[in-house]
């Protein structure tokens, strides 16, 4: 394989492959930051992954009082899934246990999609014949009585069809603190960018998988080819000097946003340089047959 | 293209019919053939060109330079486009107005803006009685739309009111609400005796705490709730007002318990 490097990474010519995926967005306010932030940590708690969570959510931004429909701190949310009906199940589970029971909790659309997803519609039986409907500035809201107050939820928010799921950056490293190193600096960088989330935990994989497996009924199985202890028994695509692999992997709310996250990763962790950080950057792919959005390392360096 | 104006040349000794002077009514028809509209309402009735001069040739923003109260129905069944009014309207004006703006630029008589669906009505001056209410024999007033009144309204505002937002904003008369079933009324400045009497569901959104409720409405204290900053923002974004109306923690009446409870009057604490 060809490599380029920069500020002393290498970075391997190949690409990242991603899928096409359903996505909605919401906007979760709360009488402080902290608890807007609880109630989204909270709804996106076990959903690192469509194969075995359902769907794939995490925090997008954290939004100021200013920039909010309420005028109170809060924060938007971004949830994936393959399909709309797994999304629709998915979002109006994780809202009622885990938006509408967190102290103070507002939600709204955070998405103006091609069609409406429930949020306040499935939500408003919770009152008991006492939520109140409100129609007013082109938008429909429910007010449901809970015991601190009101749950004041938008009746829908909006789907993308538009959205892509799996972009994703390899981070190969010296040892393990490097890696974290280096996957921190990507986090952090791309936790700025909008429209983009990293649904695993802190947004790092360490268990990277590659499909299937020789036992029956494995979906997945570990990476062997990046697993530094099998690095002298398995073809590895580990190089000499590498004994840890930490792996980003990134949802957006277009192919843009994916393209965008990626870059800002791999520009934050060729800054931090080999020293402190990765030796090499790569990037998971099927060969390029499944995912129908590839996005080639060389095209998004800085 | 200069808009559709129609200047009273002096004030007729009828009660006029002006709602076939609308964008879709007009549409398509000649400054003679409109002239040839009738209007009045006696047994000799009053032509356009009688009452009227006839300028400009925007047909979707029409003016009516002058006003009169025996101008009614102005705007009725508006569907789209502006309609302006220069002077005072009479009643009916913007009755099952479904959108466009009317605006009134003097003062209203009764029902103004009866059973609105859509779009928007402002008067600048004062409304009379049974604002946005039902004509006899309907079953609901307004159904959707925004209805300002810069002025007072009289009795009965609001009557029977279903969807959409009514604003009045230098106090109102009696019985504000009578009947509501679901909608939102906001008032600043004094209410009259009885507001929300009989309202089912709905919000009556108040400046000051309430006088002279019905002894069915119940107090609810003052929970903070996220809604009141919600529809604050609403109300400052549409120009609707130029600060917030009730602040964070309003006080909250709910009722009227003589029928089902469910509506609620919030109001804006005076401490605040």
């Amino acid at each position: 394989m060809q490599q380029l490097s920069r500020n002393g990474v290498l970075i391997d010519d190949t690409f990242a492959e991603a899928f096409g995926m359903r996505a909605t967005a919401i906007i979760i306010t709360a009488p402080t930051l902290k608890w807007a932030r609880q109630a989204a940590i909270t709804m996106t708690g076990y959903a690192t992954s469509v194969i075995g969570c359902g769907c794939e959510a995490a925090i997008d931004v954290d939004l100021p009082a200013s920039k909010t429909p309420d005028r109170r701190p809060g924060c938007r949310v971004m949830i994936f899934a393959m399909g709309t009906d797994d999304l629709q199940k998915q979002l109006k589970s994780r809202l009622g246990q885990c938006v509408l029971t967190s102290p103070g909790s507002a939600c709204f659309a955070g998405l103006e999609g091609t069609a409406p997803l429930d949020l306040g519609n499935s939500l408003r039986y919770f009152g008991d014949g006492w939520q109140i409907s409100k129609k007013f500035g082109g938008k429909h809201y429910w007010r449901v009585p809970v015991m601190d107050g009101e749950f004041l939820c938008e009746a829908t928010t909006g789907l993308t069809k538009l959205a892509v799921g799996g972009g994703n950056l390899l981070f190969l490293a010296a040892d393990n603190a490097k890696a974290l190193n280096a996957a921190e600096y990507a986090v952090a960088a791309i936790e700025k960018v909008a429209g983009a989330i990293m649904p695993f935990p802190g947004g790092i994989v360490r268990s990277g998988s590659k499909v299937g497996g020789k036992y029956k009924g494995m979906m997945a199985s570990t990476n062997d080819a990046f697993a530094p202890t099998l690095r002298g028994v398995v073809d590895s695509a580990l190089t000499p000097g590498v004994n840890a692999v930490l792996e980003i992997v990134i949802d957006g709310e277009t192919s843009d946003a994916v393209a965008a996250a990626m870059r800002a990763g791999l520009k934050a962790v060729i800054d931090l340089g080999s020293e402190k950080g990765a030796l090499r950057i790569s990037a998971g792919n099927y060969g390029g047959k499944l995912g129908k959005f590839h996005y080639h390392l060389k095209d998004l360096l800085p | 293209m200069k808009a559709l104006t129609f200047s009273l040349l002096a004030l007729p000794d009828e009660r006029l019919d002006l709602s076939c002077l609308t964008p879709a009514a007009l549409a398509g028809l000649t400054d003679v053939q409109i002239a040839k509209l009738r209007i009045g309402t006696s047994r000799n009735p009053a032509l356009v060109g009688d009452v009227f001069r006839i300028t400009g040739k925007d047909v979707n923003n029409i003016v009516f330079e002058g006003g009169s109260s025996r101008f009614d129905k102005v705007g009725a069944g508006l569907s789209a486009g502006s309609v302006r009014v220069m002077g005072d309207v009479g009643n009916q004006a913007g009755r099952r107005l479904s959108g466009g703006t009317l605006y009134v630029d003097g003062s209203a008589g009764t029902h103004a803006g009866s059973g609105m669906i859509n779009g928007r009505l402002e008067i600048k001056g004062n409304a009379g009685d049974y604002l946005g209410g039902p004509l006899a024999g309907e079953i609901t007033g307004m159904e959707g739309g925004l209805l300002i009144v810069r002025g007072k309204a009289a009795d009965y505002a609001g009557d029977r009111l279903r969807r959409g937002t009514i604003a009045i904003f230098k106090g109102c008369g009696d019985y504000a609400g009578y009947r509501m079933i679901a909608g939102t009324i906001v008032i600043t400045g004094r209410t009259g005796a009885m507001a929300g009497y009989l309202m089912k569901r709905g919000s009556l959104l108040l400046d000051r705490p309430p006088e002279n409720l019905s002894p069915t409405f119940m107090p609810c204290g003052e929970p903070d709730i996220a809604f009141s900053r919600l529809f604050d923002r609403f109300l400052m974004d549409e120009k609707i007002m130029d600060k917030p109306l009730l602040g964070p923690k309003p006080g909250r009446y709910g009722g009227d318990t003589a029928v089902s409870g469910k509506g609620e009057v919030l109001f804006r604490q005076q401490h605040r």
